[in-house]
């Protein structure tokens, strides 16, 4: 074959395509691993290195996948390193450094958070009343600051916890406080990704809802409970397991739960589309089809990631409980929300089911997830030992 | 042609309908299993549910839905579903992975909802390199065919899918049976050909029959013991329906210490035990520590652990008699053994060291309330109440009190009796107290003398003031025994209606006389001089103990057991499980997640061109079709086209 004339048509290959920021990103991201490796490696076992070591490379090709990211990762990196070096290692300064105390402390950040997902929630329905694009370019600043607020307030807390007392420390993921916050950035983050990925500002309104009801739980939860002490680990939470389990799980509850607000909006906006054919609704929200398609890779990103959540939980129940499964009922109803969404996902790849009948069964696979993440602590008791209300 | 039983069957249990049903029921027979709590005591299901549902209950296995018949039977059906499933797919998408479908009919190509049809007046040979070009770029593999009508490109990428499927199926396949290795369907099947038998009785292990014991062949179990420091065991104990069944080791755990490390403020942070397993086919003991989250894997054994509990402390008891009035006793007593005091029988069930309980103030700290031990005072005739009592006195309201709880059902709370310590915190002037109001000697000379005292004039004949003293002793005994409202009883059984109140009040004053003469009388027992006026500590003091007199009938006990010292001795809870099925479930797992990232994320697409002569140039028609993600395909398929249509005009 004609070597010249091919050439003419080769495209770049994936890594020749990388723009040069896309290389100085994955140039910082290996620098801060190798600056955590460097200075933590003693306090880390095997398999947290091992965790180090898979997160790097996994954040540069989400970062080369999502430009954004890249811009969003570094601003909330310095500024976390900004708050945890006027730490110093004084804990005491959060109540003194003006920094601390009215932004990046980890409470100070998190109300920021509360606040920031409460107005853009408030703008995003600006933007459907208005249609107006300004709007709506607000409301996805408002939530990309929220979210960086969010992570800022995480990462600060984590740090907080090792100022407590070196055995203190801990990744902040243990408790319901903390997975609750996950909750919120890892929904956002989600949809913001959908968002830019296939220009539906419009339902912004409806997914950060479910942020806005996650805040109004995290406000109740720390003024009327006082839940958002740091507390030292319980013996059965301290392993490496939970660095990777719980985040993996909160992918697949904020999948799901986006997945529900998605099948919302198909199922108002096809009840009205005979009712009011002009409607706002009609003219301002994505097409059913796209809404059928967003809807199904919610469900199946979510369906992946709960997958991986639940076996990283049975490995680490082998660990910890003397064996993969028990029946616990926290694990049980995991299993139950993962069945729920396999006959889901059955129904409507192989029998080819779609539209409002899907969309429904969407919205109550949201009440199943929630029964599994809040309910069956509220109600049942079993070794799950996080999170009592 | 009639379709054979055979394949009707297959077509059944390879259904899609069959399939979500399973899936479906299993999880309401799980919720189920988490609504009603599995594997409790069966007196707990008569008390809650009754006797009628508990029987109903019992025979659909509701206790324990995961092992029951029904449950293993839904699960095998759904093993048995997939595996047709993917016996039945397997052939098709094995052609599929292979088949480029190169002999697509333009028609057919027309139909496909991607498809564009264009001109080029490029030659032959340049469009065939172009489009193998392309092609190659956007990661497809191609097939071509020529025939007369022109030249195809069959295109695809994306195996991945469909081998995800394969994956992912096979998986829960294996999943599935590993853990049903290791489920109990062993210990089901031998209990039914009455080879096992559960044990129910408490009794040592030495006599547990062997019917109920299970050797060390035994593949795959769970199985619990507790080990005191510096003892060993070679058996543990599987929980079984509403017993046990003892589980021999093929070697000896020795526990050598057990440690509880604690945070600053007090909450546990790690649960340790040294362990050494002694084997004789080992020439030297391996010597092990585990903790929660690093067990101990031996001879595929895996050691946890799990709890932790009293090994049999040792405990310095003070016996101070609650009726008659003796002289307190000492007493040792170890902690799970019984002993004798008097004609009852002491049970204790647990001691513990530490007590550290959230601050009652709300505030966000712990306080360690001390040592405590928990124990029964079996009566001759069985029954038995259950009390808990710390060894320290604890601060309530700036004042420090003894306190213990009493309950004569193990399923009501304690009910607390608050007694107060003296100045040396100790509980003696307390007890002198008590037992001068159960001593009738010295009670009647107390009684005698207030009486007098409270006439002082003399004027009243000694036979009355006698009687007088006789209705103190009547009212201070009636304290005693039933408190202020005994007192109150009595009097709406002897006085009229209307004089209640009035009797009520004299009555309280002449007791309050009497039982502040029998408390000075301790004082001055005690070297105070009575000629001062009371110290505040001293009159608060009588306030506390005469409310905890008053409250004295409620701790229904012959005698109260202070805590003067003990030796610890703790014993570590090990969990010992075996489970072959392991070897099936993890690998299954890997390739779970492997087979459900491959079917969502490298989905099937297929690209067609052909090429036909024209008398203007060559006819391109380019159809492509993708399983699913449409609107990522309809962008590469976009990009496709353009490229195409560019390179073949610019020449
Ligand atoms: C616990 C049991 C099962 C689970 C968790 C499960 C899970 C899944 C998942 C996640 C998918 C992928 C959907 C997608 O590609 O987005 C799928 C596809 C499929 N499943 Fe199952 N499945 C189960 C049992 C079965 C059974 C019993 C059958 C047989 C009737 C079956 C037949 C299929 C078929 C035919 C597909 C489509 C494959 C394709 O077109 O690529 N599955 N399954």
């Amino acid at each position: 074959m004609d070597n010249s004339l091919q050439s003419n048509y080769q495209q770049p290959s994936y890594f020749e395509s990388r723009s040069a920021y896309d290389w100085v990103w994955a140039l910082l991201v290996i620098s801060g691993a190798g600056y955590v490796f460097a200075n933590y490696h003693v306090l880390m076992d095997a398999y947290e290195i091992g965790i180090l070591a898979i997160s790097a490379p996994l954040l540069i090709w989400l970062g080369w996948r999502w430009a954004t990211l890249q811009f969003f990762s570094l601003s909330v990196a310095a500024l976390s390193i900004l708050a945890i070096s006027s730490y110093g290692g004084d804990l005491s300064r959060g109540e003194s450094a003006f920094l601390l105390k009215y932004l990046f402390a980890s409470q100070s950040a998190i109300m920021w958070m509360s606040a920031l997902y409460v107005m853009a929630t408030a703008t995003y329905f600006g933007l459907l009343f208005s249609g107006r694009e300004f709007v709506g370019k607000v409301a996805s600043s408002l939530t990309w600051c929220a979210t960086a607020m969010g992570v800022i307030g995480l990462m600060v807390r984590w740090r907080e916890s090792y100022l407590m007392g070196a055995d203190i420390g801990h990744i902040p993921v243990s408790n319901l406080y903390e997975v609750f916050i996950l909750f919120s950035i890892i929904t956002a983050l989600l949809y913001l990704h959908y968002e830019q990925h296939y220009k539906t500002r419009s339902l912004g309104a409806f997914v950060l809802l479910v942020i806005s009801a996650a805040i109004g739980f995290l406000l109740w939860y720390t003024f009327d409970r006082h839940a958002d002490g740091i507390q030292p680990l319980v013996p059965a939470l301290n392993s490496y397991w939970m660095k990777i389990h719980v985040p993996a799980n909160f992918v697949g509850y904020g999948s799901f739960s986006l997945a529900a607000m998605i099948g919302l909006v198909y199922v108002l906006k096809s009840s009205f589309q005979t009712v009011r054919p002009q409607g706002l609704l009609q003219s301002r929200l994505p097409d059913l089809a796209l809404l059928d398609d967003l809807m199904y890779k919610a469900i199946a990103l979510g369906f992946a990631f709960f997958t991986l959540a639940t076996i990283l939980g049975a490995l680490w129940a082998a660990e910890a409980w003397g064996g993969y499964w028990s029946w616990d009922p926290k694990e049980t109803w995991a299993l139950i929300v993962w069945l729920n969404y396999a006959a889901w996902l059955h129904m409507r790849l192989t029998k080819g089911c779609s539209g409002k009948p899907m969309a429904w069964w969407a919205i109550v696979g949201f009440f199943v997830t929630l029964f599994a993440f809040l309910g069956v602590n509220m109600f049942l008791s079993g070794l799950h030992s996080y999170g009592e209300l | 042609m009639q379709p054979s039983t055979l394949s009707i069957l297959l077509r059944f249990l390879g259904s899609m309908n069959l399939a979500i049903t399973l899936l479906v029921a299993i999880a309401v027979a799980a919720v189920i299993g988490t609504v009603v709590q599995q594997n409790q005591p069966y007196p707990d299901y008569v008390l809650k549910f009754g006797p009628f549902w508990f029987e109903v209950f019992k025979g659909l296995d509701l206790f324990n839905v995961y092992s029951s018949s029904w449950f293993l039977c839904i699960l095998g059906f759904l093993v048995l579903s997939t595996s047709v499933c993917v016996y039945r797919n397997l052939p098709g998408i094995l052609r599929d992975v292979n088949d480029y479908r190169e002999h697509s009919q333009r028609n057919a190509l027309l139909r496909l909802p991607h498809h564009h049809d264009f001109e080029s007046n490029l030659d032959q040979q340049h469009i065939l390199t172009m489009i193998a070009a392309i092609l190659k770029n956007h990661g497809y593999r191609f097939r071509q065919k020529a025939d007369q009508n022109g030249v195809l490109f069959a295109a695809k990428k994306g195996n991945g899918s469909r081998l995800g499927y394969i994956f992912s199926h096979v998986a829960i396949i294996v999943i599935c049976i590993g853990g049903l290795m290791d489920g109990n369907l062993p210990l089901k099947i031998g209990e039914m050909r009455g080879n096992i038998a559960v044990e129910t009785r408490r009794i040592p292990a030495s006599d547990i029959p062997a019917i109920s014991t299970l050797s060390t062949d035994n593949a795959s179990f769970r199985a619990n013991i507790d080990i005191a420091e510096g003892s060993a065991a070679d058996l543990a104990f599987i929980d079984y329906k509403d017993g046990y069944l003892l589980q021999k080791l093929p070697f000896t755990i020795q526990v050598n210490d057990f440690r509880i490390e604690h945070y600053p403020s007090g909450q546990p942070k790690s649960f340790e035990s040294d362990l050494t397993i002694l084997d004789a086919e080992l020439p030297q003991p391996v010597q092990h520590t585990i903790s929660v989250n690093h067990p101990l894997t031996y001879k595929g054994y895996t050691i946890y652990q799990n709890s932790f509990g009293d090994g049999g402390s040792k405990l310095a008891l003070k016996v101070w008699p609650l009726s008659g009035s003796h002289t307190p006793a000492a007493l040792q007593a170890t902690v799970k053994q019984f002993t004798q005091i008097g004609d009852q029988q002491l049970e204790i069930s647990d001691f513990r060291p530490f007590n550290v309980n959230p601050d009652p103030s709300g505030a966000k700290q712990f306080v360690n309330l001390g040592p405590s031990f928990q124990y029964k005072l079996r009566r001759p005739e069985g029954t038995a109440n259950e009390y808990l009592t710390y060894m320290q006195p604890i601060l309530q309201e700036g004042r420090w009190f003894y306190l213990s709880g009493m309950r004569s059902k193990v399923s009501e709370p304690f009910i607390y009796w608050f007694m107060p310590a003296d100045q040396e915190k100790r509980l003696d002037r307390f007890m002198a107290l008590y037992q001068t109001l159960l001593n009738p000697q010295a009670l009647a000379a107390i009684a005698q003398q207030t009486a007098d005292s409270s006439d002082s004039g003399r004027q009243s004949q000694p036979k009355d003031r006698e009687a007088v003293a006789q209705f103190m002793l009547k009212l201070a005994n009636q304290f005693v025994t039933g408190g202020y409202d005994a007192i109150t009883a009595g009097i709406e059984q002897t006085v009229a209606a209307d004089k209640h109140q009035e009797a009520g009040q004299v009555y309280v004053a002449v007791l309050q006389r009497l039982l502040k003469n029998v408390y000075l009388q301790v004082l001055q027992d005690e070297g105070i001089d009575l000629n001062q006026p009371l110290a505040e500590f001293d009159s608060q003091f009588m306030l506390d103990a005469i409310a905890a007199i008053n409250l004295a009938h409620v701790y229904d006990a012959v005698v109260f057991l202070e805590m003067q010292s003990f030796q610890h001795i703790e014993a570590t809870g090990l969990q010992i499980t075996r489970s072959p099925g392991k070897w099936l479930v993890f690998p299954g797992c890997l390739l779970l997640v492997l087979g459900v990232f491959c079917m969502f994320y490298l989905p099937q697409r297929r690209l067609w061109l052909l090429l036909e002569s024209r008398e203007t140039g060559t006819s391109i028609l380019l159809a492509g079709s993708a399983q699913r993600n449409r609107y990522d395909f309809d962008k590469e398929f976009a990009l496709i086209k353009q490229q195409l249509t560019q390179h073949s005009t610019s020449a």
